[in-house]
């Protein structure tokens, strides 16, 4: 049966436009255009508070401030917009990170350092993807959970112990350089952002993650295989877990259990900051990689200023609260009026 | 009912002609895409009891949530005792003595009984603090008093439906009231638990207690009811003594119109099987479903609200699993085990809870249309945003649908319009089923013709259709075929030929027959 | 019957018992009441606050800043009494409470009057907090002999043979009962949970609820800076770090569910003392404290599942005697 023929019905319908406004126009209006003018500020603001600010070398080593942590963070994205959430990410970097220092202790060179690395990440993200989507659980709590158990077992296998002497080989992914102030890590950053970009942006998986965080029992409805796709999500938000760990252990050239600890909070902000919504159902890569940015050169800016690191993290954390309390304080205070 | 002193109950005989304790005037309210309530009058007096009697879509929810102060009129007044007066909240409709039950169970699931029945007015011991004691004995009097002897400790969700809705009576009764409304009280109910309500609604008129009785089964509204008012569209089409009137015609002025004139089914060829159910049942929701489908025909399920219809549905469409059961496709044994085998085999469901299963709000038209599609309008997993237009464009427009452009979220368009694009995603995968679950509800007039009308055409075409409704003219217009369920079983099959509403609603609600 | 074996409190209890026998079998003394009363008094601070956060987490709402307001408050407190030795402690404790109050009511104007998620509203002030103690300490700690005698000396005070700092457990473990059960306030904390939609219909009011329970968690939170600095005699910055998760940790065990609506306070203290008995029996039995950590993680997931498993929904129900047999 040609499906083209079933609906003749003779009265000659109106034409549907594709779209009314522009892409352009509503970009205007975005949240990542806000984004990017408060960057370009603390940008000005910093060059002009520090001499030290407007220096390539300075710039280069700024960007370790969010590099692992953006990794982490395109992956985080995908899964807050499906409706879930990972926080046992960093207790993953530390699993990951003991695991491969393990590896070390039995010889293993760069590659199968780098494949341990990975391997813990994804084993880390089937757990807990099997757990929400096989047994329904809520993933806060799920990964709550799994974030002691992960870096628990780094605490038993290492205790106050730490593991280094890792080959030189593999101090490329955090030391190296691609080019002239271009960081190994800040290539990987750029590669990844458009590699999650696409995915999101531009593929059915991508168009299935929205469509599950907007509404998962429609999506179950209309044929969207809602657990597979959120299995999907963990695996990689485990990877990227994974993949940050190997730079950072790279960078830090040591294992200690305490590695990235209080990372989750960082990661989520910065997803939260970069306009992506912790109902899920919204937000892009975009705006994640601004945000990125903006954390980055607050920490260093603040840092170069001698503000300790403790104090910073007042900066962030007025700074998530703010970005979505003010609209909402506006919208308040315009409904108040009327 | 507590504490009701003697003042509060005047002589039942004064009833017929007092005065009325609460009236509606000119009560209006629009949602987004449709007119819900149009200029509606009610009264209800002392002593009395007033069916609501209207079909589905016909305001009724809407004119219980104004009188509970859940929502507010858009124009018209609220008398009560004659003096204007507004319920801004729900506290306020209950302190000024209405109280309700309501058609959707709003309990709570963790608390028990006693304390569903009494949260938000517990009693106090004299330090302000919750009396449980009382408040269970209290609870366990008034559940006693409506015949169901529970145990008020029980936690609410260890009950079934039909338990679930005495609680809900109780709650309703546990407040000094002076007018009780009963959204179809008797719904999930057994006969041995209607008969006890009829009786307490008699106590409840004996002590001068105004009563709104909404219900869909008209031998319990000659059995209870001394007044009716008739919704019909949102708008009030008649009101008067039931004593003044016939069944028949109160059939006819709920209906309204000729029913063959405004559901045109047209005469398709009715072809071989292409869906067989056999023995479907489920632990808790159904019970031995069998039935066996032909391509061009509309199959009608006709049942009261509860009946099953749409859970026996859902199980078809493989959200849920059946515990027994098998089907055939095209006499091919098929599995289904989720929503997608259920598309990839040519079965389709369009849901009654557009809102929440069958449209994605927030998102766009076209997204919503090519979503069980995508992989024909995508490469190797890349989206293809023109050939998404396109197919969304080619469907859209065949159902005429009324918007701005496709790139309009989908949460932005009337109810009937939303309708069009649930239906336009699934006639985009060619499917050889298509389940409509109230295609209808809460649907405009206009846009109510236009369903129908390409329901019509969908048959033609050789696809097979499966109809849920609680319309009756909709079944009786629509269908080749009617299944009516009750309490989770095939109640009655009908063919078309001779049909007629009596026969519909008697099988649906289980009276009338001496088997 | 069935009901009473159903009951998360009693398999709590059970497991505890268990728990305390397996170790008293290998290691004797550790089921020795002075033993059993210095487990209890080290788990007071976690059983308080779980008590707070049970309360958010009834509403359907979660309160991560509370380590981070506890160590705010303590820090403002120590500080006060290395400043003004002639405080009286009565007063500080007082102030405790009442800072404590303000984060926690920070909190819930957020969720009430925004509507922001909770999870970001404490993320975000969870860092603020943390990043304020270093504000007001310089980075600097305060160490016992900075601090007052009387300070430091009220919680280990012991009156009828236990410590003061178990008495304000059993006391806010009493209070919390009351509240929880015999307030309108505490029933509509399940009230709001359990049914938002239909706690409209009931005339509650839903944010304003979760607003007094996120004051109530910052309450109890500041009353445990003032209790854990004073016990030990030190803040710093770090003071309490990551305890926060140790709490939610606790109820998850306790039964309460993360979804809202389900709980007991016997689920809460019954929650926190399975991971305060777990924490004490680990030295006693030679296991590294390490494993501490792992062994709450996989507590949480289990007790996670657990719950599910208890909370799955049944349909409608329409056939009828299958809900008699239900």
């Amino acid at each position: 049966m040609s499906n083209d023929t079933v609906l003749e019905t003779g009265t000659r319908p109106r034409r549907l436009p594709d779209r009314l406004t522009g892409r352009g126009q509503r970009a205007l209006r975005s949240w990542e255009l806000l984004l990017l003018a408060v960057g370009i500020a603390i940008f000005i603001a910093n060059s002009m508070a520090s001499p030290y600010f407007l220096s390539a070398w300075n710039l280069s080593d700024a960007t370790f401030n969010f590099t692992e942590k953006a990794m982490i963070a395109f992956a985080m994205a995908l899964l807050i917009i499906s409706g879930e959430i990972d926080l046992s990410v960093a207790g993953i970097i530390a699993l990951s990170s003991t695991a491969m220092g393990f590896a070390l202790q039995y010889g293993a060179g760069t590659p199968v350092l780098v494949l341990v690395g990975l391997g813990t990440g994804l084993a880390c993200g089937a757990l807990n993807g099997t757990l929400v989507t096989r047994m329904g659980l809520p993933s806060i709590v799920v990964t709550i959970g799994t974030m002691s158990l992960f870096r628990g077992i780094s605490y038993i296998v290492l205790g106050d112990q730490a593991f280094s002497g890792y080959p030189a080989g593999f101090a490329v992914f955090g030391q190296g350089y691609v080019w002239w102030v271009i960081t190994v890590e800040l290539a990987i950053f750029a590669a990844l952002a458009l590699v999650f970009g696409v995915l999101l942006h531009a593929t059915n998986f991508g168009r299935q993650v929205y469509v599950i965080g907007n509404n998962p029992t429609a999506a179950a409805f209309s044929g969207v295989r809602v657990a597979r796709v959120k299995m999907i999500l963990f695996l990689l938000t485990g990877l990227m877990a994974g993949l940050a760990a190997i730079c950072l252990t790279s960078r830090l050239g040591s294992t200690r259990p305490s590695i990235a600890q209080g990372w989750e909070l960082e990661v989520v902000t910065m997803v939260v900051l970069g306009g992506v919504s912790i109902l899920g159902g919204a937000g892009s890569i975009l705006g994640v990689v601004l945000a990125a940015l903006v954390m980055g050169m607050v920490t260093f800016g603040l840092g170069l200023l001698n503000v300790p690191g403790i104090v910073m993290s007042i900066f962030i954390g007025a700074l998530l609260i703010g970005v979505i309390a003010i609209p909402r304080l506006i919208a308040l205070a315009r409904r108040r009026a009327a | 009912m507590l504490h009701h002193g003697p003042m509060t109950a005047p002589p039942p005989e004064a009833g017929a002609d007092a005065a009325p304790v609460l009236e509606l005037r000119g009560i209006t309210k629009t949602f987004p895409g449709v007119r819900a309530l149009g200029d509606v009058e009610l009264a209800l007096h002392p002593g009395q009891v007033t069916a609501l009697i209207g079909e589905n879509g016909a305001g009724k929810s809407t004119l219980v949530k104004i009188l509970t102060g859940i929502y507010q009129p858009d124009a018209g007044e609220i008398r009560l005792d004659g003096a204007p007066t507004r319920f801004p909240t729900a506290l306020s409709a209950t302190r000024a003595g209405v109280t309700a039950i309501h058609q959707e169970t709003v309990l709570f699931d963790e608390l028990t009984m006693a304390e569903n029945v009494f949260l938000g007015h517990a009693p106090r011991s004299r330090l302000g603090l919750i009396d449980w004691p009382r408040m269970r004995r209290e609870a366990a009097a008034i559940l006693e008093r409506i015949g169901a002897r529970l145990d008020p400790d029980t936690p609410l969700r260890d009950l079934g439906i039909a338990s679930k809705h005495l609680v809900a009576i109780a709650r309703a009764l546990s407040v000094e009231a002076r007018v009780v409304v009963m959204d179809e009280p008797t719904a999930a109910l057994s006969q041995a638990e209607i008969e006890e309500l009829y009786e307490l609604v008699d106590r409840l008129k004996a002590e001068g207690k105004a009563i709104l009785f909404i219900s869909h089964k008209f031998d319990e509204i000659f059995r209870i009811a001394d007044r009716y008012t008739v919704f019909r569209d949102g708008e009030m089409v008649d009101a008067g003594l039931i004593a003044d009137v016939t069944e028949a015609q109160l059939v006819e002025k709920m209906v309204g119109r000729a029913v063959d004139t405004i559901f045109p089914k047209r005469r398709a060829e009715i072809g071989a099987p292409v869906l067989t159910v056999a023995g479907y049942c489920h632990p808790t929701e159904f019970e031995d479903i069998r039935f066996t489908l032909r391509r061009g025909e509309i199959l009608g399920f006709y049942g009261l609200v509860g009946a099953g219809r749409s859970e026996f549905m859902q199980a078809l469409f493989g959200v849920t699993r059946p515990s027994k059961g098998a089907i055939r496709i095209d006499d091919e044994v098929a599995v289904i085990r989720s929503p997608a085998e259920a598309v990839a085999k040519g079965i389709v469901y369009v849901p009654e809870d557009r809102g929440r299963q069958g449209a994605i709000t927030a998102l766009p038209i076209f997204q919503n249309v090519t979503l069980p599609s995508l992989s024909r309008t995508s490469r190797r997993g890349f989206l293809r945003l023109a050939e998404e237009f396109a197919l969304a464009r080619q469907y859209t427009e065949r159902l005429d649908l009324r918007a701005a452009s496709l790139d309009q979220p989908v949460g932005n368009l009337s109810g009937g319009n939303q309708q069009k694009v649930v239906i336009a995603k699934w006639l985009a995968t060619a499917p050889k089923v298509i389940i409509l679950d109230e295609p209808t509800k809460g649907i405009d007039v206009g846009s109510k013709a236009a369903v129908h009308e390409f329901m019509s055409e969908l048959a033609a075409q050789g696809l097979s259709v499966i109809m849920v409704s609680s319309e009756i003219p909709e079944i009786l217009g629509m269908s080749d075929r009617v299944i009516v369920m009750r309490e989770g079983r095939i109640a009655a099959e009908f063919e078309r030929e001779g049909l007629t509403p009596e026969d519909l609603v008697r099988a649906a609600a289980g009276y009338g027959e001496t088997a | 019957m069935t009901r009473l074996l159903k009951s998360r409190e009693l398999l709590l209890s059970a497991a505890i018992l268990a728990l305390i026998l397996l170790v008293e079998s290998r290691f004797r003394g550790f089921a020795a009441p002075g033993n059993l009363t210095a487990v209890f008094n080290d788990t007071s601070v976690l059983i308080i606050l779980a008590l707070g956060q049970m309360a958010v987490i009834l509403t359907k709402c979660i309160d991560l800043s509370v380590a981070a307001n506890l160590a705010l408050t303590g820090m403002v407190v120590a500080t006060l009494n290395a400043a003004m030795p002639g405080l009286p402690v009565g007063l500080l404790i007082l102030v405790a409470i009442g800072l404590g109050l303000v984060l926690g009511a920070f909190n819930g104007l957020l969720v009430w009057l925004l509507d922001i998620p909770p999870i970001v509203v404490t993320l975000g002030t969870l860092t603020i907090y943390r990043g304020l103690v270093f504000t007001v300490s310089g980075g600097e700690w305060i160490n016992s002999f900075e601090m007052s005698a009387g300070f430091t000396a009220l919680p280990r005070a012991t009156l009828l043979g236990l410590p003061v700092l178990s008495w304000v457990a059993i006391a806010a473990i009493a209070l919390a009962w009351l509240l929880i059960r015999l307030t309108p306030l505490g029933r509509a904390f399940y009230a709001v949970g359990g049914n938002p939609h239909a706690a409209v219909y009931t005339g509650i009011d839903v944010g304003r609820t979760r607003f007094m329970a996120f004051v109530l968690s910052g309450g109890l939170a500041g009353l445990c800076g003032y209790l854990w600095v004073s016990r030990y005699a030190v803040a710093y910055t770090d003071v309490a770090l990551g305890f926060e998760l140790d709490v939610v940790a606790a109820c998850v065990i306790g039964g309460i569910s993360i979804a809202g609506g389900i709980g007991s306070v016997g689920g809460a203290v019954l929650g926190a003392l399975f991971l305060g008995v777990i924490k004490n029996a680990l030295p006693v039995a030679g296991i590294s404290p390490f494993w501490q950590l792992a062994i709450s993680g996989a507590a949480i997931i289990l007790a996670v599942a657990f719950n599910a498993r208890a909370e799955r929904r049944a349909g409608r129900v329409i056939l009828k005697r299958k809900e008699a047999s239900a």
